[in-house]
């Protein structure tokens, strides 16, 4: 039995663990115990979905879509997408229409269209050949061959020049970092080597590589496996960052982000996975960077956050209509850097009051940036001071997470504060 | 002990410090003749030592191209010196002078479809990848005539067109990079090869043991060349090093000590490190023995960790351009005399470079914010931050 086939047998045991109606969010023992080493604190321990989300409260309510895409009837002919830049419809009946698809299997999509339409570009990262650990690269070796899919030793700083060097000298790389948290060993690369060769060089060379990374809360991940270090990469000028918050955006950015002539870290809430199902344009289609998206419209707050944390903003706005009548605004970044000023700017203009909530850190966080800028160009339309939620000045708590995450009702607070202010 | 054997040395020759009164005025030999010279050892790791050549091969013309090209690199390294102590050249400048025989003999057996990287001492590496002095000076001094616009300065030279991927800041972030380079050039189906460059300090980084064992495992045609010039900044490889034999810290990877003085050493050890890489056998670890003249950087004096008679006798007994300049005399191919007129013909060209270097523009006040990412559709290069605004809005430049 070879290696791939050790693989594909554990993956379709564990898609068996993955139809239960309790949803793990990161797969059972059996999962995970084929890619051993760090991944210990993340195994056994049966996840529990914390969101409260329309996404996540679909994914409990039908089975995943990976392996019953074809059972969905009725699905979208098209989605259309409130980008600041103007409405993007895709996934029409012309171009294939749309599919089931849940997080993981729109980047697995998103990789496959990335390998097929440009033969330069290469995947490659800690266990991708076998599909990696959350599998979002599942099939793609068998599919493209071992030369174009491969895995790496155990080596961020390493796997992360490699790729520089790689996408210098013209290649279309995309390289994994298993864990977030993982990418502080390859930080020095990525913030010393990516983000500075066009500019050290006048423009002579760039390194134009896409750095996938599974980031976020996930109900269990302890201290090295739960964090969300995008402030580190968008205080790092020369990188693009970008965080999808569903299947449908997560496609069109990764495309985006892999033909994107500039360094992009794409970090991929891994809570939202399997817990984040929505038809999907089968077609190859890009979503542009830098381009935020309005969620919910709103007249009386804008609610700014990203990646998963958006399912929760949209919750609490829920909450706050119901419980307040107060109609809140939320806005998607998308792309973290450079991120969407004027959509913020105008939204906070319309509405007067501005919440932020990420769960990285609140010291140094993006939402500092977000309420500053704010702050100089949108001050006489403030009616409140601008709120922050996010995670505590602590490390990733493992028994604590619930404390830390900046939750529905701690979000729904800073509402009805800049509200009632 | 190291074996020095001080090639093309024949008992009866003349040496460069000869009297200009035994000059004859006999007529030079040409230039298209050859001499065959014996080769310091080399030594191996996990390689055949007898495959190794012994002896080479080299005509006057070859001599006469290597002397020029290193004559050439030390007359600029003197001149930025010069200019960074005047203050034309601000923050960092480290100086190549007693190592250019690696520079240029390993130019001599790769061509430029080989990638080329290297750390923060790439000035010399610049001008064999085909800039020129001015070009070299240019960046240094932080004009827009330089390779790279000004915007690199001393550590950032670059010559894409030649494939040199230049000078890096940090050190040993070259080994990873130049491990990519060499999956292209194999991903590609060419037979070019990598060569990374690095020093004896960064020998002891862990990213350069990823990379070797990254291009081990794929065999990737990449030759992790270590310059042990004996001193990581202020520290000597005895005091930070636990092996000081560095051809055989590549452990499982071939490994090919070489005398980094003698540019034909370098010239044949490469060629045959090359080769073995072109054919799949998979990476090798060179040692270059070689020596720094000057100071880490020009902060560094270079005299407060080793003695000047160290550095003296180096000079006396190792130097690569005297090395060359003898073999010409001795094969009949040049005179003191003639020798002296090709050295005054260089440094009146290293001069002028020097001359056009100071008076070149420097980059206007926009190109701050030029190449930070990529150039929009319009051609704009436009980055928040930069710009007298309102917050982080695009507004009139500073």
């Amino acid at each position: 039995m070879t290696l791939a086939t050790v693989a594909r047998s554990v993956a379709a045991r564990a898609g068996n663990v993955w139809a239960l109606p309790t949803l793990p969010l990161l797969g059972g023992g059996a999962a995970t115990a084929v890619w051993g080493r760090r991944r210990a604190a993340l195994q056994t321990v049966p996840a529990v979905n914390t969101l409260s989300s329309p996404s996540a409260a679909l994914s409990e309510t039908k089975r995943p879509a990976h392996d019953t895409a074809d059972t969905f009837d009725a699905l979208p002919p098209s989605v259309t997408l409130p980008l600041s830049t103007g409405p993007l419809s895709v996934g029409t009946a012309a171009t294939g229409g749309t599919q089931q698809m849940n997080l993981f299997t729109a980047v697995n999509d998103a990789l496959r269209i990335a390998l097929e339409t440009d033969e330069s570009a290469v995947v490659f990262g800690e266990d991708v050949a076998f599909g990696g650990v959350f599998r979002c690269t599942q099939h793609l070796r068998d599919a493209f061959g071992p030369d174009r899919v491969f895995n790496t030793p155990l080596c961020e700083q390493g796997i992360a020049g490699f790729g520089i060097g790689l996408a210098a000298s013209g290649v279309t790389a995309v390289a994994e970092i298993q864990f977030a948290d993982y990418s502080l060993p390859a930080y020095d690369q990525l913030a010393n080597e990516a983000a500075k060769f066009r500019y050290r060089s006048g423009g002579a060379y760039s390194a134009g590589l896409t750095v996938r990374m599974p980031c976020g809360a996930v109900g269990h991940g302890g201290l090295y496996h739960s964090q969300s270090p995008e402030a580190l990469f968008c205080a790092t000028p020369g990188l693009k960052v970008v965080m999808p918050r569903d299947p449908v955006r997560a496609k069109g950015l990764l495309l985006a982000s892999i033909r994107d002539a500039n360094p992009v870290i794409f970090m991929e809430p891994k809570a939202l996975y399997r817990a984040s199902v929505a038809p999907t344009p089968v077609e190859d289609y890009e979503l542009p960077l830098g381009v935020a998206e309005t969620v919910v419209p709103g007249r009386d707050v804008t609610l700014v956050g990203w990646g998963a944390q958006v399912h929760v903003l949209v919750a609490a706005a829920a909450r706050a209509a119901a419980e307040d009548d107060i109609s809140a605004e939320v806005l998607d970044l998308q792309t973290l850097c450079p991120w969407d000023v004027d959509a913020v700017v105008a939204s906070v203009k319309r509405t007067g009051r501005l919440v932020v909530s990420h769960e990285a850190p609140l010291s140094g966080g993006l939402g500092g940036e977000v309420a500053a800028t704010v702050a100089a160009d949108a001050f006489l339309s403030l009616e409140a001071p601008v709120k922050r939620v996010c995670g505590w000045d602590t490390p990733f708590p493992l028994a604590h997470e619930k404390y830390y995450v900046p939750n529905v009702e701690r979000c729904l607070e800073a509402i009805k504060d800049v509200v009632a202010f | 002990m190291l074996i020095v054997t001080v090639a093309g040395v024949r008992s009866k020759s003349r040496s460069a410090a000869a009297p200009a009164a035994e000059e004859s005025s006999a007529p030079l030999r040409p230039l298209e003749e050859t001499e065959t010279y014996d080769l310091p050892a080399f030594k191996t790791h996990r390689m055949d030592l007898d495959s190794l050549p012994t002896s080479t091969t080299a005509s006057g013309a070859q001599l006469q191209e290597y002397f020029e090209s290193m004559y050439r690199m030390r007359r600029m390294e003197t001149k930025a010196d010069e200019l960074y102590m005047t203050g034309h050249v601000r923050g960092f400048c480290h100086l190549y002078n007693g190592q250019e025989a690696v520079a240029v003999g390993v130019e001599a057996a790769v061509t430029y479809e080989d990638y080329l990287i290297t750390a923060y001492r790439n000035h010399c590496q610049q001008l064999a990848r085909g800039d020129t002095v001015e070009g070299v000076l240019s960046e240094l001094t932080g004009r827009v005539t330089g390779c790279s616009g000004g915007k690199g300065g001393s550590m950032h030279l670059y010559k894409p067109e030649n494939r040199y991927f230049g000078g890096n800041g940090i050190v040993g972030a070259q080994g990873p990079l130049g491990t990519g380079l060499a999956f292209a050039a194999k991903y590609g189906g060419t037979r070019n090869i990598a060569i990374t460059m690095f020093g004896d300090g960064a020998a002891n980084q862990g990213q350069i043991f990823e990379a070797l064992n990254m291009a081990q495992l794929w065999r990737l045609p990449i030759i992790f060349m270590c310059e042990n010039n004996r001193y990581g900044m202020g520290t000597s490889t005895a005091r930070a090093a636990a092996s000081g034999d560095f051809y055989t810290r590549g452990d499982y990877a071939a490994g090919l000590y070489i005398d980094g003085m003698n540019v034909l050493s370098v010239r044949e050890g490469i060629a045959y490190a090359a080769e073995r890489c072109r054919t799949g056998e998979g990476p090798v670890y060179v040692e270059m023995d070689t020596y720094r003249y000057k100071g880490h950087s020009i902060s560094d004096q270079g005299t407060g960790y080793r003695t000047t008679d160290e550095v003296q006798s180096m000079k006396a007994s190792r130097d690569p351009i005297d090395q060359v300049k003898t073999m010409l005399i001795d094969g009949g191919w040049a005179t003191l005399q003639s020798l002296k007129g090709v050295e005054r013909s260089l440094r009146k060209q290293v001069d002028a470079a020097v001359e056009f270097a100071k008076k070149a523009p420097e980059p206007p006040p926009e190109h701050l914010w030029k190449d930070v990412l990529s150039p929009s559709a319009s051609g704009e290069s436009v980055v928040r931050g930069t710009l007298v605004t309102t917050g982080g809005k695009v507004g009139t430049p500073l």
